[in-house]
């Protein structure tokens, strides 16, 4: 037993030191990563957000010019979307789809490492423009004319532009790498109907994202080609038009809502079973829920364009489509409350995180089918109802359940268990705080007060209710200091956390907290959907090497078959390598030179990105390559 | 039981909501003025009751399965449930959504069914950040105010000089963008007189803020009146409104002003031909009093920052004359 | 149980379903489709939305004469391609190497055809920045033009593989990789061809 383990480690663990930090390629340490550095953008958009409460908690303060409120809120947005939430959660996925599944590594190790370079790179990219006060003015969403050259001159929408592009790679080359590894790396015996409900949640998402993204990259591809070098696509006078760039922008924008919002319900899914006590109710209609949702949301993009004066045969359409995506969302919402009613709910934060979540979530999705009513939508769109309407969403959907996932994944991945009273104390601030900033922002909306205003005048019935979202707000700010603290103390002197504090169904609690370098000593059989629940001496068998395979014999992981996870292949994994690294640094250069417009430059960020890419190549064997 | 408490506090706010429909002063759909904002209303109080029943009953769900009283020996089942998630998560919100769904047509068929034939058309031309108004069978040009008759259909074209705008006043209708290339159709009306706060709704630059109208609605004659004395260019003016008018035919204004009746024709800012009948200066940022036209003369940035008017180089006399004669332009 | 697993694990058996890394080859390819289709799908919309006229501005009908030409090295150069990787899979390394150097050739015959005839003729006509025709039209010809050019690279990277001898019966994922995206590259170019040189005429 003690044998393999040293075997496993000596194949497996990664010299320490500054330049394997560079050259890692471990799921776990780039999923810490990709969560740590996903967390540092949620901070500093937040503030971004506090900056904005405060210039509005009173009518006509003059705390901030306009210039700086529209980077400000420009900046919170594509901060929370593209550095925040997808990359957490893609953090998650990360670090724990591999040990959900029962295997090494991600498919694609290098690929893995060179994706959060490039999110870390993309993220650097854009922040610097807020660093240099040349951030974009547009919004997350960026319309054309106003982001064009003749009204936006400066680097400020390019570095949107440039920007969304750099970091899209990074999404893409993620979701192709998640695909590959549930397809192929699932432990023998977890056929799809087996597959825990994360993993169902983060395949889903990256095939979303794999239809969705290239929308929002050839848009910004079109953007920059008209904003650097004189093209016309969305130029009226040269038979552009202006509504492509909103067709492009929410076929990906509106599926995008679910590509954040659809890993975080897998994280409910997961953890609340776990403080139920019993397995999820209609498992497969969830899953049906979790597919559709995915594949309805590319069918309801024009509900964001209802007020544009598009035909109206062709408003009805997607105002049922819209309506329809409502449903595999209830299904869900249903097998959650059905299964705490038929369980035995333990109260751990966690599980707190995740009731806060059903409550903001529900107003959240009570309020969406509004909008797919046209009459009510062309009357409250950009309003700051729809403000409300998507914090709901996406602070209950997505940002609630990212903290339940902290609090209950946490203990695995530092091996610590967090301070329970710091934790609900978090939990409370952060719920009041959030109930408080953003629900008077429903009804400042029906008061007529339009979004992306950095002023109001007052007596227009507005003031008290923007003076009480900005208190929320740092209530808000509290709970997350709050976990921040708690966080800290727990590195500090959390009690050890052992393999399984939360008696859990899932493969990453039968090994030890932090898991080894090799995760797992025998890759283990999986014979039902909770394995840790119906084989209480699975991580005993998993330690002595008699799960299954042990294939100490190199960097090696079990291939299996697509559907039935019938063991077929034993995978050879690639080790560290600074190729990654490298072809990620000729992107930045790359982005940098189009940003400035030196292709002098340019080129020789090609030429460092060509080395990165020959050596990643030369190094990959023909039979399995990463 | 401090889960109930929070309960508790989002239903106070829900609850709040109904207040400010009390208020006035307030640009609130909840207080419709015309009959395409009074049908939204409805939709939404139709929307808004379903909405609250379906809170009431999840949260009801979940409050009993948090804090049900077990036994002790319960046993918790492995399955079950599948019935009870179809009932509630399909074919619940099948039905109501339908319900809602066709509800919302038969308002959208309201909203959108064509304009009566008399019906006056108003153009509506958004510019980065004050709002054109043309009354084309008049030949009437003004900004940032529009006046319509009660109990009248205006038929609204509504386009952009620059960026896209959108058009919104919440008491009288739903909102339509202005989008460069093309000209869209919407329906004003207003039951009664009064003056309604409209707002760009569209983010379009520096200071969509401060990019707000008012349409004042007044009983037919009394529109009539208005248009009549709209359409007529200035008359002679003395004293010092006559220099006024010699400093402003001989500065930088006329290079982006009208004022029919003289040879200023310039058409990248308002019209500013019946100038000093109008409520507020620069797209409603403050009311039109002499001390505010000359602050904003001399320096628009104060006022509105990020406004494209240039500060006009006039010396303090010449100022005043400006003031008094653009104030006389009723 | 857990033995008699092990075993099949470590002895990798004949009838293996698809590597990692030609999973990893078709989704890029599937996200490169999709670029494509949204491309195509903004030519139209534009075409249609406001332009009476198509070509607008006075431009000539696009003719076929050279993109035809272009057709022929493109289309036939796939046949090499499938016999280099029948080769591959055969153990017949000259059908190997032959098929490479020879659906280089017509690839690279189609590159020079574009950017020695076709272009020049064009940008005598209108540039990327005439009006929004010409900037569809350089956009979706210059990206597929990358996309082969992105096809010889990989094919001569195959090719030195191949000189190498790294290539064999069981080991050879490069090959079908380099294969898959070149067969991927023509059949784009059937929907180039088709939409900025035919549908003009519709």
């Amino acid at each position: 037993m003690v044998a393999i383990a040293e075997r496993l480690t000596s194949i497996w663990e990664e010299t320490p030191g500054l330049a394997s930090w560079l050259t890692t390629v471990d799921h776990k340490r780039i999923g810490k990563r990709y969560i740590a550095t996903a967390f540092v953008f949620f901070v500093l958009a937040g503030l971004e957000a506090m900056a904005m409460r405060i210039q509005l908690a009173r009518p006509g303060q003059a705390v901030f010019t306009p210039n700086a409120f529209n980077q400000l809120f420009t900046m919170h947005g594509v901060s929370m979307i593209f550095l925040f939430a997808t990359p957490i959660l893609s953090g998650f996925g990360n670090y724990f789809v591999p040990l959900m599944i029962g295997a090494r590594d991600m498919a694609f190790p290098r690929l893995n490492a060179f994706g959060y370079w490039v999110f870390f790179f993309a993220g650097l990219f854009m922040s610097f423009s807020l660093v240099i006060g040349k951030a974009p003015t547009d919004g997350w969403f960026n319309y054309v004319p106003f982001a064009l050259t003749h009204y936006s001159p400066g680097l400020n929408i390019d570095f949107y532009g440039l920007g969304i592009i750099f970091v899209g790679i990074s999404s893409t080359t993620g979701a192709i790498n998640f695909i590959v590894t549930i397809f192929k790396m699932r432990a023998p015996g977890m056929s799809i109907n087996r597959m825990p409900l994360f993993v169902w949640a983060v395949l889903t998402t990256a095939f979303a994202i794999v239809f969705a993204l290239p929308s929002l990259t050839v848009a910004n591809v079109l953007l920059e080609l008209d904003r650097k070098a004189g093209f016309h696509f969305y130029d009226v006078a040269h038979g552009g038009d202006p509504i492509l760039w909103q067709h492009l922008f929410w076929i990906f924008g509106h599926p995008d809502v679910y590509i954040i919002v659809l890993p975080a319900l897998g994280i409910v899914s997961t953890i609340l079973p776990v403080f139920s006590r019993r397995p999820i109710v209609a498992y497969p209609y969830v899953v049906l829920g979790t597919v559709a949702i995915g594949i309805v949301g590319f069918g309801v993009w024009v509900h964001h364009m209802f007020a544009t004066g598009l035909p109206q045969l062709g408003l009805s359409f997607f105002s049922a489509a819209s309506m329809m995506v409502v449903i595999p969302s209830g299904i869900q919402m249903f097998a959650w409350v059905i299964t705490i009613i038929k369980g035995r709910p333990v109260f751990t934060v966690p599980f707190l995180f995740i009731i806060g979540f059903i409550v903001t979530f529900l107003i959240g999705g009570l309020t969406g089918p509004m909008f797919a009513a046209v009459p009510f939508d062309q009357q409250i769109t950009d309003s700051y109802f729809v403000v409300a309407h998507f914090h709901y969403v996406l602070f209950g959907g997505a940002v609630f359940p990212i903290f339940a996932a902290l609090y209950y994944w946490l203990p695995k991945m530092t091996g610590r268990l967090t301070n329970e009273r710091l934790g609900k104390l978090s939990f409370w601030l952060i719920f009041v705080g959030f109930q408080v900033t953003f629900f008077p922002m429903h009804i400042m909306g029906l008061l007529g007060m339009p979004r992306r205003i950095y002023t109001y005048q007052s007596g227009l019935g507005w003031d008290v209710w923007n003076m009480t979202s900005s208190i929320g707000s740092f209530v808000l700010a509290a709970g997350v200091l709050a976990f921040i603290i708690d966080y800290y103390l727990s590195l500090r002197r959390g009690l050890p956390a052992g393999d399984d504090p939360w008696a859990a169904d899932t493969l990453e609690w039968a090994i030890s907290s932090p898991p080894p370098a090799y995760n797992f000593e025998s890759i283990p059989q999986v014979s039902s959907r909770e394995p840790l629940w119906d084989q209480p001496d699975l991580p005993q068998q998993i330690r002595r090497g008699t799960a299954g395979p042990v294939l100490a014999e190199g960097h090696e992981t079990v291939g299996t078959s697509v559907l039935d996870a019938d063991s077929e292949d034993v995978l050879e994994m690639p080790g560290e390598s600074p190729w990654p690294l490298t072809s990620a640094v000729g992107l930045l250069i790359i982005f940098c030179a189009l940003l400035i417009s030196h292709l002098l430059l340019a080129a020789a960020g090609l030429v460092v990105m060509s080395i990165g890419i020959s050596g990643w190549l030369w190094d990959t064997g023909d039979v399995n390559s990463g | 039981m401090r889960r109930s408490r929070a309960l508790l506090l989002v239903v106070a706010a829900a609850a709040a909501a109904l207040l400010p429909a009390c208020s006035s002063g307030s640009p609130s759909t909840l207080q419709p003025r015309g009959p395409a904002a009074q049908r939204i209303d409805g939709l939404w109080w139709f929307m808004f009751w379903i909405a609250l029943g379906v809170f009431a009953v999840v949260i009801g769900m979940l409050l009993f399965g948090l804090f049900r009283r077990r036994k002790s020996g319960e046993s918790v089942a492995r399955g079950g449930g599948e019935r009870a998630v179809v009932l509630l998560g399909i074919v619940a919100p099948a039905i109501i959504l339908t319900t809602l769904f066709v509800v919302s047509l038969r308002d959208l068929n309201a909203l959108s069914a064509p304009a009566k034939s008399d019906a006056m058309t108003v153009s509506v031309i958004g510019h980065d950040w004050w709002w054109e108004v043309r009354y084309p069978q008049r030949h009437v040009v003004t900004a940032n105010e529009i006046h319509i008759p009660t109990g009248t259909q205006v038929l609204l074209h509504l386009s952009t000089g620059d960026v896209i705008h959108s058009f919104w006043v919440p008491q009288l209708s739903e909102k339509t963008d202005m989008i460069p290339g093309k000209t869209n159709r919407m329906l004003l009306e207003a039951d009664r007189p009064g003056i309604y706060r409209g707002q760009c709704a569209e983010f379009c630059g520096l200071e969509h803020a401060r990019m707000s109208f008012l349409v004042i609605a007044e009983p037919p004659s009394q529109f009539q009146t208005w248009l009549a004395g709209e359409s007529q260019p200035i008359g002679s003016v003395t004293g010092a409104a006559a220099q006024g008018k010699r400093v402003f035919l001989t500065s930088t204004c006329v290079s982006c002003h009208t004022i029919q009746g003289t040879n200023a024709d310039a058409t990248d800012g308002p019209d500013l031909t019946h100038f000093g009948s109008r409520r507020t200066i620069a797209a409603n940022s403050v009311a039109n009093t002499p001390g505010n036209l000359a602050a904003w003369i001399e320096d628009p940035q104060g006022i509105k920052p990020g406004a494209l008017m240039p500060p006009a180089v006039v010396e303090p006399r010449q100022l005043q004359a400006l003031v008094t004669f653009l104030e006389g332009l009723k | 149980m857990s033995s008699s697993f092990a075993a099949t694990a470590t002895t990798p058996p004949h009838a293996r379903t698809r590597e990692s890394g030609w999973w990893g080859m078709l989704l890029f390819i599937v996200t490169e489709a999709t670029i494509f289709g949204i491309l195509f799908a903004t030519y139209f919309y534009l075409r249609f939305k406001n332009m009476p006229v198509w070509p607008p501005d006075g431009i000539k009908q696009p003719t076929l004469g050279l993109p035809l030409l272009m057709s022929a090295f493109l289309l036939t150069s796939s046949i090499p391609m499938h016999v280099a990787e029948l080769g591959v899979k055969k153990g017949k390394q000259t059908w190997l190497k032959a098929g490479l150097a020879l659906s280089f050739l017509l690839g690279a015959g189609f590159l020079v055809v574009m950017l020695g005839f076709e272009y020049p003729e064009k940008l005598k006509e209108f540039t990327a920045q005439t009006d929004v025709y010409g900037s569809l039209f350089f956009l979706i010809t210059g990206l597929h033009g990358s996309h082969v050019f992105v096809g010889l690279v990989m094919n001569s990277w195959a090719q030195v593989k191949a000189a190498r001898g790294r290539f064999d019966e069981r080991h050879h994922l490069t090959m079908l990789n380099v294969a898959v995206y070149w067969h991927f590259v023509d059949v784009i170019w059937i929907f180039v061809f088709l939409t900025l040189y035919f549908s003009p005429r519709f």
